[in-house]
């Protein structure tokens, strides 16, 4: 586990570490937008907003897709994902606990019932 | 979750949910079907609470466990995990009888995590909500929740304010 996410973190963290790709990023968050709009708005060549780009789909930020000539970006799932994965993890953690709890409940649930007929007779 | 049937004797477990209340807050909640006052005896007598507190398939051996339950009292827990002994302590400031246990967790660095355990009974069966506050949001994601690395922090900050537009899609 921690080995998974290691390479896969730094890879979102390399991605982040460029205040252009931030702006990327925040920019698709209003919208789709194709590379050579995102090269204009970030007063950028075609060829270097390619590069940034190529670095958050790595880091699977973005996904592209290119219709005819245009290629489209817009925000990766991944972050939702990992939030969700991480929730799941938490949940096992505490659903083991739990199935364990029960065993001892149930224990002391039978041993008050035995007590409980002994004090009867 | 309302199943009527009689659950006595059969293996069927109950569902565990989990939810991030905040970005300090973390809930689990789950049915026991037992009546409160047998829950809260497992998780008040340590020769009880060390049963079931650290998973068997965790690879973790509890190797003392100390609870002296009363309000300003102290609990201490030691594992060993491979080579490396970890500790969980804190103290309990709310005791409240087959109702309610607050204590705090002091192990982290970045201050203490409040943990609020109420039972509550219907039925014959106990729902227990286990309230997690965390000092911070970032204790929350890299805590001892074994949780988010902290890598993604940048991340969340940046996301939480396109947030509203990814969820549409």
């Amino acid at each position: 586990m921690v080995q998974y996410f290691d390479s896969h973190f730094a890879a979102s963290f390399g991605a982040l570490s460029d205040p252009t790709r931030r702006g990327v990023l925040e920019q698709l968050g209003r919208g789709d937008a194709s590379i050579t709009a995102l090269a204009e708005r970030f007063h950028m060549t075609l060829t270097g907003m390619k590069k940034h780009v190529g670095v958050l789909e790595q880091a699977g930020l973005v996904t592209t897709k290119k219709v005819g000539r245009v290629r489209t970006c817009r925000l990766g799932r991944r972050r939702l994902e990992e939030e969700a994965a991480w929730i799941e993890r938490y949940r096992q953690l505490w659903s083991a606990r739990f199935d364990e709890l029960d065993n001892v409940v149930e224990e002391l649930t039978r041993k008050e019932r035995a007590d409980g007929r002994k004090k009867r007779k | 979750m309302d199943e009527k049937r009689e659950s006595e004797g059969t293996p069927t477990k109950n569902r565990t949910e989990v939810e991030r209340k905040s970005e300090r807050e973390l809930v689990v909640t789950r049915t026991v079907d037992a009546p409160a006052r047998l829950v809260f005896e497992a998780w008040t007598k340590a020769d009880l609470f060390r049963r079931w507190w650290v998973p068997k398939s965790y690879g973790l051996t509890l190797l003392s466990c100390e609870m002296d339950v009363r309000v300003g009292g102290q609990y201490r827990l030691v594992f060993r995990h491979q080579d490396s002994t970890m500790e969980f302590f804190g103290t309990y400031l709310e005791v409240t009888p087959h109702s309610r246990l607050v204590w705090t967790n002091e192990e982290g660095d970045s201050g203490k995590t409040i943990t609020t355990v109420t039972f509550e009974e219907n039925a014959g069966k106990t729902l227990l909500v286990v309230h997690d506050l965390y000092p911070s949001k970032e204790a929350l994601d890299s805590g001892s929740t074994g949780a988010l690395p902290e890598a993604l922090d940048q991340l969340d900050e940046l996301l939480a304010s396109l947030g509203s537009s990814t969820e549409t899609k």
